[in-house]
């Protein structure tokens, strides 16, 4: 709490008080996550039998339990790695077809690019696991896992790269058609290499949102983590400890993710002489958090 | 002319399986929509409440908020999901699948919700309610007129986003089989009772995107109505 904003810095008595409220809410927590744990002990949810195959390497079940998992974990990445790919040639296409097209027909790829940012991920994977073998069009399973991924990722990416670009300063343009470049020129050579700098933490944060929406795999029985999870607590018969130690995994690695997505924000931020501070700009605002991770879940 | 026409009466005709059963989807288009309010209302509200606690003097609380935030935001919703169904039993809390359903839906929401009210709060200047203190207004005061207003206007547009997203979201919570929901038509139509697959999906993508185009709209309006200049 650098600068509180709602109240001020607190006096003796404030900071008595706060102290006074500290103990009783940490007292309270404490009770809080007893309570549960005893509960989860009255069970036997901490029996060695539940939590042996995850964390003690002397149990019969270990190695199996682990290297199914990170088997499984190895396809959510490739899955993910592949849809981010795709998404982003596929996004940037998107985007740069919105920016040159003529007036009379760009309805057409922003209608497109609204139809599947308003298409529940989920449904655009089924679709596209359904809908593709119905048309004659047989791949491996992760593939329809990794389109319906990009169908609904690289939209998104679309908006990212077009924002990218309408950020930059309109001189940069401007040059580039002065010293003769074509358009399409000008957008390979002079904008889109900044747009991309400026939009690098944007695209880490859709990685995170990538990611996590492989998970989504197991619904057409892709074998990512989830659905070898789903197989292997029929016979751990431990869901609650198996689902704790996924949730583990995947919020360490999106969140070393975010974290990337914030140091790389600082670094752009600070090195970007092209962008001159507007003179009116209150000085202390915060920059618009277009990091961090995704911003709204989805 | 008459090609046409019959052009049409075959587009017409191939989603017969869907203009069959409106019925059923308008059951499902409304259950969706029950999810969603329940949701909605449970997430701002608990989003709030953890972005409180995050701006709270009181360092237990901001703890606890900033972790909210961090496993919620991070963690796939699916997971969430799973845990909702598997765990919540576990330590004692029982109820239908509905609910662990919706609640693994607020659970998830409220950190976005959270971190879209906590940067509005962030985004009106320092100055603004040092100023209210300066002119002697209480704190309830200098909340309620003068950091709430224009914290309120910067929060609309995001919440709105984090909203449409969860309504997005609450097709995972069909594909878990929370049932008659729109997801789940296509289980009844297709799997059941063996009616054309394509045409049903399309008909259950439609009504998703009657719900999130709809409130992309309505968000669209309530922006340009509560815009500022800042």
């Amino acid at each position: 709490m650098s600068t509180p904003v709602l109240y001020d810095n607190p006096g003796p008595r404030s900071r008595r008080r706060i102290a006074v409220a500290s103990v009783i809410t940490g007292i309270g927590l404490l009770a809080a996550v007893t309570l549960v744990l005893v509960q989860l002990y009255q069970r036997g949810e901490l029996s060695e039998a539940k939590w042996g195959p995850l964390v003690n390497p002397y149990n019969p079940l270990f190695a199996a339990a682990w290297t199914g998992l990170l088997q499984a974990l190895a396809r959510n990445v490739y899955a993910a790695a592949l849809a981010m790919v795709l998404s982003l040639a596929v996004g940037t296409m998107l985007a740069l077809t919105r920016i040159t097209s003529a007036a009379w027909y760009r309805w057409a790829v922003v209608g497109f690019i609204e139809l599947f940012r308003g298409l529940p991920v989920v449904i655009a994977i089924f679709l596209a696991y359904r809908i593709l073998p119905e048309l004659g069009v047989e791949l491996p399973r992760v593939w329809y896992l990794v389109i319906g991924l990009t169908a609904y990722n690289s939209v998104v990416i679309a908006e990212i790269v077009r924002s990218g670009v309408a950020s930059l300063p309109r001189g940069q343009a401007e040059a580039a058609s002065s010293i003769g470049l074509t358009r399409g020129q000008s957008l390979r050579l002079v904008q889109l290499p900044q747009a991309f700098r400026v939009m690098l933490p944007a695209l880490i944060s859709q990685l995170v949102v990538v990611f996590k929406d492989t998970s989504l795999g197991f619904i057409i029985l892709f074998p990512e983590v989830l659905s070898f999870a789903g197989i292997a607590i029929q016979s751990l018969d431990n869901p609650l400890q198996l689902y704790f130690v996924i949730a583990v995994i995947f919020i360490t690695i999106n969140y070393l993710l975010s974290r990337l997505a914030v140091y790389v924000e600082r670094r752009v931020s600070r090195a970007r002489p092209t962008s001159p501070t507007p003179a009116g700009a209150a000085p202390h605002t915060e920059p618009q958090p277009l990091a961090g991770t995704s911003t709204t879940g989805g | 002319m008459q090609p046409v026409i019959s052009f049409l009466g075959a587009v017409v005709g191939y989603f017969d399986p869907v203009i069959d059963n409106i019925g059923l989807f308008a059951d499902a288009f409304l259950h969706t929509l029950e999810i969603v309010v329940y949701a909605a209302v449970g997430s701002l509200a608990l989003g709030t409440v953890v972005a409180a606690f995050r701006v709270s003097p009181v360092s237990p609380l901001r703890w606890v908020g900033t972790s909210w935030v961090t496993v919620f935001r991070n963690c796939p919703l699916t997971v969430v999901l799973f845990f909702c169904a598997f765990g919540l039993p576990e330590i004692g809390i029982n109820g239908a699948y509905f609910w662990f359903g919706v609640t693994g839906l607020v659970l998830y929401t409220s950190a976005f919700v959270s971190e879209a009210v906590r940067s509005g709060i962030n985004s009106v200047s320092a100055g603004q309610a040092e100023a209210a203190r300066a002119i002697g207004l209480t704190f309830r005061q200098s909340m309620g007129q003068v950091v709430f207003p224009q914290a309120f206007r910067t929060v609309v547009p995001p919440l709105g986003s984090v909203i449409i997203a969860m309504i997005k979201n609450s097709a995972i919570v069909g594909a878990f089989g929370v049932g008659n929901e729109l997801f789940s038509v296509h289980a009844t139509l297709v799997s059941a009772r063996g009616l054309a697959l394509i045409p049903v999906l399309l008909g259950v993508a439609a009504g998703y995107l009657i719900i999130t185009l709809t409130g992309g709209a309505l968000l669209g309006v309530l922006e340009r109505k509560v815009a500022i200049a800042r």
